[in-house]
Formats: structure tokens, sequence, C-alpha cells
């Protein structure tokens, strides 16, 4: 039972932490699909960052600089999706899954390249940090508290001020919803959009780097983040959006997504007649059911995909 | 003494690819004046107090504020010297309160956190200096069109701006609103604001502003005071000619009921109520009947219903006797039904479509248009189009071949009105056919309405204009809420009346 909220909390600041990423991206004006893209390009990040620093490296130390390399390598690549989008006004959509794509092909192919540079026998795509992890971790009897789950707390808390307390959110919110009024007020869309976008880069890094040091202490990277970045997508539209309910629909979720790693700790789920398939594919079956009950309803920015022209009015 | 002017723009022009916009044109607005800006749509006015706001920059020209040279590099720019401008489109964001949508741009903050009380004050005080009601706290998606204009003047008050220009500020506005905007105007023009009120109503004009500049095809025509002008020159100025604002026409002689709806009832898109309940009217051949009312009542969702873009949940409509409840739309346009659709780029025309191509677009079926093995007759196509097109006047670029995405907006509305005229109808429904049209296109286009109906056709009319509702109809509906509040004559009602239907202040019967 304590193994099923830890896990649940893990995956539900993950969850959290990228899908409020993708929040300010879109009241910004700008779809975020490459989420997925960037949490690995964060995983990677934060993974190097770990397999260079050695094992006795001071906790806080370690724990800052591999937040930072993972926050730095997101927001460097959600640069490209801001660029593209912004600057270029290409689709968004398109620009998203470019991303997508290249994420884990890129990050596969620089791993396999650094391990048979170390080992030329090696051409895996694995990062090791059984010793590293440990630094993220603290022991309350039984409990594996994570830094990360306060990190995603402190997150949350945040962006709800961000958002509804300070000028910089009424200005990006409304740079999503009415692009036109706030140029006309001389607010700076396009700066705004930035932000935006920047902001879901560095959230979205961030949650890479937790979802890989969540329960394992190697990963694979041809294996991208296994669509969590989509999962994000779907707590930010069951979310509306909105902070508070992302947190509770990033809980729903994350329960879900531990179900599939614990549900052996639970006589009665385990002799339940379902193949473990089931428990794994969860997750991604609920997100479905929930989205096509719920997203008829939903209310994303009004003016969210559609590229900022100042000539156009 | 030389005049004391709060703007000068001096000799701008502003070309865009294959135009300009502006060709040398100046305008002066004294301080504490009502400065009326005058033109036909396309004119030029839009432009140049886009070059006043900041949002385009001239070629040639230059602005004081003054007396002094100024630049307006972009709208902070415009904010900075006191220049404040309601859009014709409310730049409003839907989902925040009207608290929100004043202050945001010039936000009062500590360390980047909001102080909404502080702003809030300041809102209040300044809605009841000015008799400006709104209210700070509700969303602007919730409020009137009335409330969103105020929000919007609130929105450059809160801004401590000195030149307020309002564009085409009347358009949305009820008969009431506008009486009370124009009290508003006066109002701020005791307060020593000095106002520029972009219009093409003369009306508007003659009752508010002090002087009237004229603008022509982007050139500038001249100023006049308004005590030493009447409405007629006003609009000789604007238009270079004489034209007829009435519209002239006999009696109106009904005969057999063309159109038969009863119980119509349709369902709303926007919200649950249902947009048009159990409406029922009959419009008979030879006349004129006209649907009036506020943008949103439910007439685009009566006339979706009755041309068969939407399904309709009760009620049936029957066309010359035959049930066309649920027939699909060709089958209703084959029986007499002709469509001048609201919005002639969704639903008129396909834009990347000849011109030729939209023309035969209700009958590329019929034999003399295609083949029986399926290919079309380009040369009959061809043929009919030139025919159309010199017959209505449709003027183009290339001709027939011409993309219609290309044409001018009224020029687009003749094409349609061709198309929907010539299949010789029973009942020809016009949506607002003359939205955004200049003086010349609407007088052209209320004139083929009045002719089909002398030749005996049924016309309904769906217009949120009060002087079309008034000039054109033989016989006017109002529709509010969904629901026919009253039946008009024309002849014996006047525009207050009217305008207190539409607004909901007053029904038949109740």
């Amino acid at each position: 039972m304590l193994l099923l909220i830890q896990y649940t909390l893990m995956f539900a600041s993950v969850l959290m932490l990228v899908a409020l990423g993708g929040c300010f991206s879109e009241h910004s004006g700008v779809i975020n699909i490459g989420l997925e893209g960037i949490m690995v390009m964060g995983a990677l990040g934060g993974a190097l960052m770990m397999r260079t620093l050695s094992a006795d490296t001071p906790a806080v130390v370690l724990l800052v600089l591999v937040i930072l390399a993972a926050v730095l390598v997101g927001a460097v690549y959600s640069l490209l999706l801001a660029v593209a989008a912004i600057h270029f006004k290409a689709d968004q959509t398109l620009a998203g899954t470019a991303l997508n794509l290249l994420g884990t092909a890129a990050a596969t192919v620089i791993v396999k390249a650094l391990n048979s540079s170390v080992d030329s026998g090696n051409v895996s795509a694995t990062v090791q940090y059984i010793e590293q992890k440990k630094a993220f971790l603290v022991n309350l009897g039984g409990f594996e508290f994570s830094w990360f789950m306060l990190l995603a707390v402190l997150v949350l808390i945040g962006s709800y001020v961000l958002l509804y307390k300070t000028r910089f959110g009424l200005r990006l919110m409304a740079c999503g919803e009415h692009p036109q009024a706030a140029d006309s007020v001389g607010i700076n869309v396009y700066k705004m959009r930035y932000a935006g976008v920047l902001i879901s880069g560095v959230l979205g890094g961030l949650g890479g780097i937790v979802y890989i040091t969540t329960g394992v202490s190697e990963w694979k990277f041809e294996y991208g983040v296994a669509g969590f970045g989509f999962l994000a997508l779907a707590v930010m539209i069951f979310g509306q959006w909105k902070p508070t309910r992302i947190a509770l629909a990033a809980l729903l979720f994350g329960l879900f997504r531990a179900l599939s790693n614990v549900y052996t700790g639970f006589d009665l789920l385990r002799n339940l007649p379902v193949p473990s398939a089931i428990y794994n594919m969860l997750p991604y079956i609920v997100s479905l059911i929930v989205l096509a009950f719920t997203s008829g309803k939903s209310r994303a920015p009004k003016a969210e995909g559609i590229p900022y022209d100042k000539g156009l009015r | 003494m030389e005049e004391q002017y709060a703007i000068e723009m001096l000799h701008i022009t502003k070309r865009f690819p294959g135009i300009i916009a502006n060709d040398d044109i100046t305008l002066r607005l004294k301080k504490g004046e009502i400065h009326a800006l005058l033109g036909e749509n396309g004119a030029g006015k839009s432009t140049l107090m886009s070059v006043l706001f900041g949002l385009y920059r001239p070629e040639e020209g230059v602005i004081r504020k003054d007396g002094q040279e100024v630049a307006i590099r972009d709208p902070n720019d415009a904010n900075r010297l006191g220049i404040g401008m309601v859009h014709q489109h409310f730049k409003l964001v839907d989902i925040f309160t009207v608290l929100d949508n004043i202050i945001m741009g010039v936000e009062p903050c500590k360390a980047g956190f909001l102080q909404k009380a502080e702003a809030r004050e300041k809102v209040v005080a300044l809605s009841e200096k000015y008799g400006l009601k709104v209210d700070p706290d509700a969303l602007v998606e919730d409020i009137t069109v009335g409330m969103q204009q105020r929000t919007e003047i609130l929105k450059m008050l809160y801004r401590e701006n000195e030149i307020l220009i309002f564009d085409e500020p009347t358009a949305v506005l009820t008969p009431q609103e506008i009486d009370e905007l124009m009290d508003i105007m006066r109002g701020l023009k005791a307060e020593g604001k000095s106002i520029l009120f972009i219009t093409h109503k003369l009306g508007e004009i003659m009752a508010v502003a002090d002087r009237c500049s004229v603008l022509r095809k982007g050139r500038y025509i001249g100023t006049v005071d308004i005590k030493d002008t009447t409405k007629e020159e006003l609009s000789k100025m604007m238009v270079g000619r004489n034209v007829s604002f009435a519209v002239e026409k006999a009696p109106a002689k009904p005969g057999e009921v063309v159109l038969d709806v009863k119980g119509l009832t349709m369902a709303s898109k926007l919200h649950k109520n249902n947009a048009v309940k159990n409406v029922s009217f009959q419009v008979r051949a030879g006349e004129i009947v006209c649907i009036a009312g506020i943008d949103g009542n439910g007439q685009t969702e009566l006339v979706y219903g009755l041309t068969g873009l939407e399904h309709i949940l009760e009620g049936t409509i029957t066309l010359d006797g035959t049930d066309i409840t649920h027939l699909p739309i060709r089958k209703r346009s084959t029986l007499g039904m002709s469509h001048i659709p609201e919005d002639r780029h969704k639903h008129g025309l396909v834009l990347d479509y000849s011109l030729e191509d939209n023309i035969v677009l209700q009958r590329y079926f019929e034999p003399q248009f295609v083949s029986g093995s399926g290919f079309l007759k380009r040369p009959a196509i061809r043929a009919y189009a030139e025919k159309l097109i010199a017959q209505y006047d449709v003027r183009s670029g290339e001709g027939p071949v011409t993309p219609a995405r290309s044409m001018s907006g009224g020029n687009q509305q003749k094409a349609i009105v061709a198309r929907e005229i010539d299949r010789d109808p029973h009942l020809l429904v016009a949506v607002q056919p003359t939205r955004g049209l200049d003086v010349g296109a609407i007088e052209y286009i209320h004139q083929q309405i009045v002719a089909q109906r002398d030749a005996g056709k049924a016309v309904l009319l769906v217009s949120l204009e009060l002087d079309e509702v008034m000039d054109v109809s033989d016989r006017i509906l109002v529709m509010y809420e969904g629901e026919l509040v009253g039946e008009l004559d024309p002849k014996t009602t006047t525009v207050e009346e009217l305008g207190l239907y539409m607004a909901g202040a007053k029904r038949e019967g109740k």
C-alpha cells in the first residue's frame, strides 16, 4: 500500500510538472504537442549529468546540477518549437510532432555514441545511475520520499500564483485568448509566447528527469519516455488548463500508472484473471476514455494553435 | 493666434501593394471637439486611424501633437501620447473580468503582483464620473455588447487618454444604446477630451459632431463645420454624387402564401437554450418580409433551418404547399428557394474557384451544363457566366476566370445575387445582403430585391441595419431571444419603436 502511494505521488509529480508546462505554453497560445520530446531531452540532460558526476558528490550539489541540466536542455530544446511556431509561424502540431520524433532518436544516438566511445563493444542506449539516484531520495520509515515530490508541489503553487496573481500571468493568458487585444494594449505577443514555450521546456525537462528516476536505476533511451508526454497532455486537457485541476487529474492518472507497477502487491488484483499487459495499458486506456467524454466540453485557450501575425487584423 | 490642435496628421500617405490606402491626407483635431471622420468602406478611414494608433507606419507625412512633431511606432507610443481607441471589433478577452480587461497592459503592480483593489477603486470612480455603468467583476463573455463598449471606453479613461478614437462604435448597438453613447461622448467632450468619431452614418454625425472630415477612395475631400452643412451635402462629399436614400418602390401586392413556417424550433450551438423558439410566420408572393433584430437573437439559426444548413428540432416548413421540412438543400433549391447567405465567404462562394464556376454552382448539374456522362460543358458555362456578368455588372480583373477571392466584397456579393436571382426563385432568402458594402452597391442590391418582389416573388430579408429594415421591407417581424415579439408596418412605425422591440423592452400581446 505504501508503495502504491509512493509510486502514485511520483508519477503524479511527473504528470503535474509536464502538464503545468504544457499549460503555460497553451495559455500563451502555442499548442505544445512536443512535450514528449522535451521530456526525453530533459531526461537525457539529467541522466548525462548524473553519469558525469561521481557518486560521492555531495547530495545537494548533485541534486541541483542534475535539475539544472534537465531544465536547461529541456528549455533549449523547446526553443526549436518556439522559433518554428512563433518566429516562422509554422504549424504548431507539426512542429511539436517533429520535436517528439527528433527527441527519442537524438537521445538514442547521443547515448549510443557516448557508450561506444567509452567501450567500443557497448552499443546500448542505456545510462546507469544507481548510486547517483540516491541523492534524490530520503527514506522515511519505508516510504521513499523524493525531493521531486516537494519540487512538484512548489511548482504547482508557483504556477497558480504566476498565472492568476501576477502581471505576467494576466498578459500570458491574454495572448492565448485574444492576441490582438493584448497587442492593442502594448503587450508583446511574440515575447509572451516565447516565455510560455520556454516555461513548458523547463517544466517538461524537469518532468523528464523525474520520470526516468522513478523506480528504476537505468534508462534505455530508445524507449523515449513511453508516451508520458502525451499522458501529460491528457492531464492538462482533463485539468481544463487550470493548475489546481491539473494537480487532481495528475493524481488520478498517477494512480493508474502506479497500479501497473505495484498491482502484484495486492492479492485481489493479482488474482484477477487479467494479464499484466492490461495493467500496463490502464493509464492510456483511461486517458482515452476520459478525453472522449470530457474534451467536448473542454475550453482550450481560444487563440491557441494560430500563429500570431501582427499584419493581420 | 493660431488655433489649438490636439492632433494634426499632415499629408499622410500610406501605400499597400497595388493600392494607395491614404493619399496625402490631412486631418486636424481641435482640443475638446468631436470630430467625425466620414467615408465609405474602403475610403481609408481605418488605415488612417491605424497610422495614428501606431499600427501602421506611413510612407509620408508627419503627425503633430500639441504642435510638436511625434513618432508613433506602436500602440505603446500612442498610449504614452494619450491616444486611445475603441476598435470596431472590441479588443476584449472573453474569459477575463471587466476589471482585468481594463487594467491589462497598465496593471498596477508591486513586485509583479497585481494590485487589483487599487485598480478597482479607480475604475469604479471613473465609471461613476462619466456615467459608464459596468460591473467590474463580471466576465466579458457574460455582458451585453453595450457594456463591452463601455468597458472599452473605460480602458481609455483608465489610461488617462486625452484623445479618444471611436471606430464605427454604433454598428453593434440598439437605437437606445446609440443615444446613450452619444450622451457619453458629449460628457467626455465636456471634460475636455478630444474625440475622433469614425462612421458612415450621417444621422449620428449631425447629432453629435462639431466638425467632419470626409475621405473618398483614399483621398481627402474636405472638412466642414456641422452647423453649416446638411446630410445631403455630406453624402455628396462622401460618394461623389447625389444618392437617393429612399428606396423607391410601389405598394406591395401580396398574393399566395409561398413560405409557411409553423412552430419552428432550432437548437443553439452556443448555449443550452434553443436559439429559435416556436416561430411561425408566412411570406406571400409579391411582398418583402423583414426579420429585424440585434445580432445573435436567433436570426442566423432561423435561416439555417429554413435553408437546410442545419436540422430543426420541431416545426414544419412549407414552400408552395410542399412540405420541405426534411428535404435536403439541393431539393429545396430546385423547388424554388434561393439563398443569399449571411457570410458570403463561408456559404456564398468557393473563394478559390473562378467567378464562372461560382456562378454555375447552383445549376452545374442541369443538362445544359453537364453531359450525360458527367463531363462539364465548359463553353456553355462560360457563355452563361458572361451573360450574368454583363447583366448584373459584376466587375472583376479577368472576367469569368477571375478567382473569386481576388474580387472586391461588393462584386462578390453581386455575383451571388446574380446567381441566386437568375434561377428565377419563388422565394428569395436574403440575409444581410448589403453587409460591408458601399452606398452605391447597397443601392443596387436594394433595387434588385424590390424588382424581385415586383416580379411576384416572395422575399424574406434578414437584416441588422435599421435603415434597410425600414426602407426595403413591406412587413417587419422583430426577433428577440429566439422569438418573434412583434409585427410592425414600416409605414406606420418609427425607428424608436422598432428599437424597443429589438431590445426586448416591448412585445406584442404582453
